[in-house]
């Protein structure tokens, strides 16, 4: 592989919940256009570390983080940076499928809409893009004014899916994207994350090893807030250099 | 032991009875003197008619003044209390620190424990001389300041159950509007408000009930003029008020005017039943929609 840009960066990076120091001196750097996954037993911060590239963590009481996360070299937590506008250059993926209790097509239109875009032409043209860029458009295409609420588990995530990628973010962050759906379900998912690192810088939490082994070209293992170990999937898979990592890889806990 | 479970049963049961007992008994008086108002004044008179002036030499019987009138009361309170409710409801949802919605939300609840009739008196003799600089128009007694102040009565009705629906609206849906790049007002009426629509027509719904029936603002505040009018500067009549001013009177008991007010309260009840019943088949139709 050769060296690519550097998208995302952490340095020194603290958080914490309260008096929970949830993330503790995080150093890690993601190379553009591909994907990395965060792999860790429960509650060692990994969803939290994800969180705060498009500061998600924001609206929780009492959540603090020191150091910096970068984005192109530019700090996220400067002043100066709009949340909102961070948003739509970060996209974001839920455990849960979360689709607005709207059409398909008002979901997938939705981040354009808020950005004042009316244009029902232009409209149309990105949801049938991002709806075939999801590898969803031929099973909706017909039923784009349903409720979005009636498609199955899968084909809800599949659109949470489009309607990130419908603002064109530079980065995805997925949270877990596939845990609430069923095998095929997510055998599609991980598919699409395949195609998609072609496009974009791809950050994935996930509690499946193997799903980590399929989709990843870097896994980032934390344990207890801290990152332990980061490296190319399969030398870590293969080699890990930790006894942690190794014990956590290989089931022993977790 | 099985004695005293016994009684504390029968007891509760008695209780449960007798609610019934008594809703059952004042739709029977409602019905059975109205009925006997019926024989005598046909029905589309009462509903066609474009005057009520059962007190006077003329005598006509129709309703539409007093319906005119207590609808134009409660549009415009309604018109107060939706946009300022929705907009606190919003407020002490999307924006408000925990602390900022534990003084607010009980303040809130303070005007809803202010007795009506000194609402009452606060319309006429502060809200209407206040609309009279502005408006030199309007009359002493008028439908606007008496709906204004209702409407301020009833915010913190429509505030705090829409507050409970916004609330109610799944964590998920609030990050997926975040997670798009929302402001926090684009999230709270593109995504929320929506969502939570249900609950909030159901607020309006029993807050319009509540104006309907509401009596002591309007009887001092409105006017009691029985007036086929959407005018909401000069006197008018609502419904209840009618009801108080005949009760109040020296109407002779079983005659054809006593009679009125029975006719009258059927109409009201008509109202607040219907109300009520949508308000309850819309919880249920849309409520499980998002569980």
């Amino acid at each position: 592989m050769s060296k690519k840009e550097n998208k995302l960066e952490a340095k020194n990076l603290d958080a914490y919940y309260g008096d929970f120091h949830a993330l503790k001196n995080i150093n890690i750097a993601m190379e553009e256009k591909a994907v990395t996954a965060f792999i860790g037993p429960s509650g060692c911060g990994k969803s939290t570390f994800l969180r705060t590239f498009n500061r998600m963590n924001d609206y929780i009481d009492g959540f603090r983080i020191e150091g910096q996360i970068l984005l192109d070299g530019r700090d996220i937590y400067n002043k100066d940076i709009r949340v909102d506008e961070l948003r739509k250059e970060v996209g974001m993926v839920f455990q849960k499928p979360n689709p607005f209790p709207k059409s398909i097509f008002e979901n997938v239109v939705y981040g354009l809409k808020i950005q004042g875009i009316k244009k029902k032409s232009v409209l149309e043209e990105a949801a049938e893009k991002s709806l075939r860029h999801a590898a969803l458009w031929d099973e909706v295409k017909d039923k784009l004014n349903k409720s979005a609420l009636a498609l199955s588990g899968g084909q809800q995530q599949r659109l949470c899916i489009a309607r990130a990628l419908a603002i064109s973010p530079s980065v995805l962050l997925m949270d877990e994207p596939a845990s609430a759906l069923d095998p095929i379900s997510t055998a599609k998912i991980e598919e699409l994350i395949y195609t998609l690192k072609n496009e974009y810088t791809i950050v994935i939490v996930t509690h499946n090893m193997q799903q980590a082994g399929r989709v990843s070209d870097y896994t980032a293992f934390f344990y207890m807030g801290e990152l332990v170990e980061h490296n190319k999937t399969r030398t870590m898979f293969t080699s890990p250099k930790d006894e942690r990592t190794q014990n956590y890889i290989t089931g022993r806990f977790g | 032991m099985r004695t005293s479970e016994k009684i504390i049963e029968g007891l509760l049961w008695l209780s449960a009875v007798i609610t019934i007992l008594v809703t059952v008994g004042i739709i029977w008086v409602l019905l059975s003197e109205s009925i006997s108002f019926f024989r005598v004044v046909p029905l589309s008179d009462f509903l066609t008619e474009k005057e009520w002036t059962p007190l006077f030499a003329d005598k006509k019987f129709g309703i539409m003044p007093l319906v005119t009138g207590t609808l134009l009361t409660t549009g415009v309170a309604i018109a107060v209390a939706l946009p300022i409710g929705l907009t606190i409801a919003v407020y002490l949802n999307e924006y408000a620190h925990a602390r900022m919605k534990q003084i607010v939300k009980p303040m809130l609840e303070v005007l809803a424990t202010i007795p009506t009739v000194v609402y009452g008196f606060f319309a006429l003799t502060v809200v209407t001389p206040f609309l009279q600089k502005i408006i030199p128009s309007l009359a002493g007694f008028n439908a606007l300041s008496a709906g204004i102040v209702m409407g301020i009565m009833i915010i913190p009705m429509i505030s705090s159950l829409s507050e409970d629906a916004i609330s109610s609206v799944p964590r998920s849906l609030r990050e997926a509007a975040y997670g798009m790049g929302s402001t926090r007002l684009q999230t709270a009426f593109g995504v929320m408000v929506p969502a939570a629509s249900s609950g909030i027509v159901v607020s309006v719904i029993l807050a319009i009930s509540r104006a309907v029936g509401e009596t002591m603002i309007v009887a001092i505040a409105a006017g009691q003029q029985p007036r086929l009018t959407l005018n909401p500067l000069v006197p008018i009549e609502t419904i209840t008020t009618y009801i108080v001013q005949v009760s109040m009177g020296d109407v002779p008991r079983g005659s054809l005017e006593y009679k009125t007010i029975f006719a009258a309260g059927i109409t009201l009840f008509v109202f607040t039943f219907a109300l009520n019943n949508l308000s309850f088949w819309i919880k249920k139709k849309y409520q499980e929609k998002y569980d």
